[in-house]
């Protein structure tokens, strides 16, 4: 449905903006023009949000759809079943190796994230390391270990034979944070990057947490309707300027 | 009826039936007994049908006393309550989801309280499944009990009364009786519908292995989860597909047998 939606509003976002750029600018030979279409991990929402938007204003004539963020298997699940997308980022290599088929060409790797834990304001249970995650009463909400964030957790926590018992596994790293900014649930697995966009949640460093970090890799669809557009948003994307956007919300270098 | 018709009655029935033939061509038939036995669609549907029994136990509780205060009552606030109680049927799910974790979540308006005062937790638990299914499940039952009984009429009941029988017994061997066949309508698709429920299940009560993940969130989990292959997916999907056509056959038989 979420594809469904993205093809709708990517026709419409298109349709007002081909009538609008006819009327007013006109396009410079050799100049980036058409749609550009991005699915890209949960955890990319603020940071993707920016570079499209830098991207954006640097070539007036591309119109980027509003970007689909989900969880990377969600969205690997829709490109599979033909979501029109002309550039995936996932977070992490499997998930992205999933879809290879249908890449053009190798995804290449473009930023690095790791976990912390976070708690609510003020840290009330006093979670301080990893390990405190599996005493009885802390409320714990993790990623499914199907989605890059929990495999990642999972990695993490059997390195260091954690046993714990997820009060809920879902689907994608921001409804994990959710849960935690809601204050439903004590204590989350997310990313670094996460703790830094969201409000009303408290990071915990993991030291162990370099042990087990995510690749985020970016590739170029088969079936993109766009290459052009697509591979010059991955050279944006990999480019100073964008490693430093990316390095702004806490990612590191891949 | 006019022949043309035929056509766009075709149309109809196909729309709803051919997506199931998709997923039934799609599905890798020699793993899917493998796929249907596993612990996990085990535990997953055995946890949907016992929350949707207690969720349609909770709705039978509550659902046929309110059908019969709406029954009772004058147009005006009839309409009112009906409109109210239908909310849920026309609100997405997820809607409810959310407004369930607003009011018994742990910084909920009655959450906190059950939180500080009995240190009751309700979401993430099996009670929050429950209640989840009742929430979207309850008009159904409300709405099929309500029809019954406006369609029955009062007329037995007042002649039940004026020959001396209490309230209870005017309930229990006169009202129930007669709305019978719509109560069993009601509940049958309560039961249903509590069966499917996914959207506010999934905000509410989140999605853990054998004490909330029922098979629609199975399914999800499975189907968005799996990456390239959706096998187990298709598999539990074929399961609720089929454990649901039981449940509306089972409707159907009741309806038609004679004295019912």
């Amino acid at each position: 449905m979420a594809a469904a939606l993205a093809v709708v509003s990517a026709l419409t976002l298109s349709g007002c903006s081909s009538s609008v750029s006819g009327s007013t600018a006109s396009t410079q030979p050799g100049e980036l023009q058409g749609t550009l279409t991005i699915f890209a991990a949960a955890s990319l929402t603020e940071s993707f949000t920016e570079l499209a938007a830098i991207f954006g204003s640097d070539h007036p004539d591309v119109t980027i759809a509003p970007i689909s963020f989900d969880g990377s298997t969600t969205l690997a699940t829709q490109i599979r079943e033909g979501a029109p997308a002309d550039i995936f980022a996932a977070a992490d290599g499997a998930t992205m190796r999933s879809v290879s088929d249908l890449l053009d060409g190798e995804a290449i790797p473009f930023a690095s994230n790791s976990l912390q834990i976070a708690v609510q304001p003020g840290n009330p249970l006093n979670i301080s390391e990893l390990a405190d995650l599996s005493a009885p009463g802390v409320q714990l909400v993790l990623c499914a270990p199907q989605v890059p964030c929990g495999a990642t957790a999972q990695t993490l926590l059997d390195r260091e034979k954690i046993v714990v018992t997820p009060a809920s596994e879902e689907l994608n790293v921001k409804a994990v944070l959710t849960k935690v900014q809601l204050g439903e649930a004590d204590a989350g697995l997310v990313y670094v990057t996460d703790i830094a966009a969201a409000e009303a949640v408290e990071g915990i460093n993991i030291p162990e947490a370099d042990e087990a970090k995510s690749t985020y890799p970016l590739g170029i669809l088969e079936s993109s309707a766009n290459p052009i557009v697509a591979e010059a948003f991955r050279d944006f994307v990999v480019s100073d300027r964008g490693q430093s956007v990316l390095s702004r919300y806490g990612f590191g270098r891949s | 009826m006019p022949r043309l018709l035929y056509i766009p009655a075709a149309v109809g029935f196909a729309l709803l039936v051919l997506p199931l033939v998709g997923l039934v061509a799609r599905a890798d038939w020699p793993r899917v007994p493998a796929a249907i036995v596993s612990a996990e669609a085990l535990s997953a549907l055995g946890l949907s049908l016992q929350t949707a029994l207690s969720a349609t136990a909770l709705c039978l509780i509550v659902g046929v006393p309110l059908a019969l205060v709406i029954a009772r009552s004058g147009p005006r606030l009839a309409g009112l309550l009906r409109a109210l109680t239908t909310l849920p049927l026309v609100m997405p799910p997820l809607v409810g989801g959310i407004a369930l974790l607003y009011l018994l979540g742990r910084n909920g308006l009655v959450g906190g309280f059950l939180e500080l005062t009995f240190g009751i937790h309700i979401p993430f638990t099996t009670a929050a499944v429950v209640i989840a299914q009742s929430f979207v499940a309850l008009p159904f039952l409300v709405i099929a009990v309500e029809g019954a009984l406006r369609t029955a009429g009062t007329g037995f009941e007042t002649v039940a009364a004026t020959l001396g029988a209490g309230r209870w017994t005017v309930f229990r061997r006169v009202t129930l009786p007669t709305i019978l066949p719509g109560l069993l309508a009601g509940t049958v698709l309560c039961f249903a519908r509590a069966l499917g429920e996914f959207g506010a299940t999934a905000l509410f009560a989140g999605n853990a292995a054998g004490i909330t993940r029922t098979m629609p969130l199975a399914i999800y989990t499975a189907f968005n989860g799996a990456g390239a292959t959706q096998d187990s997916a298709i598999a539990l999907s074929l399961l609720l597909v089929v454990v649901g056509i039981i449940i509306l056959l089972l409707l159907r038989s009741w309806r038609t047998t004679p004295g019912m």
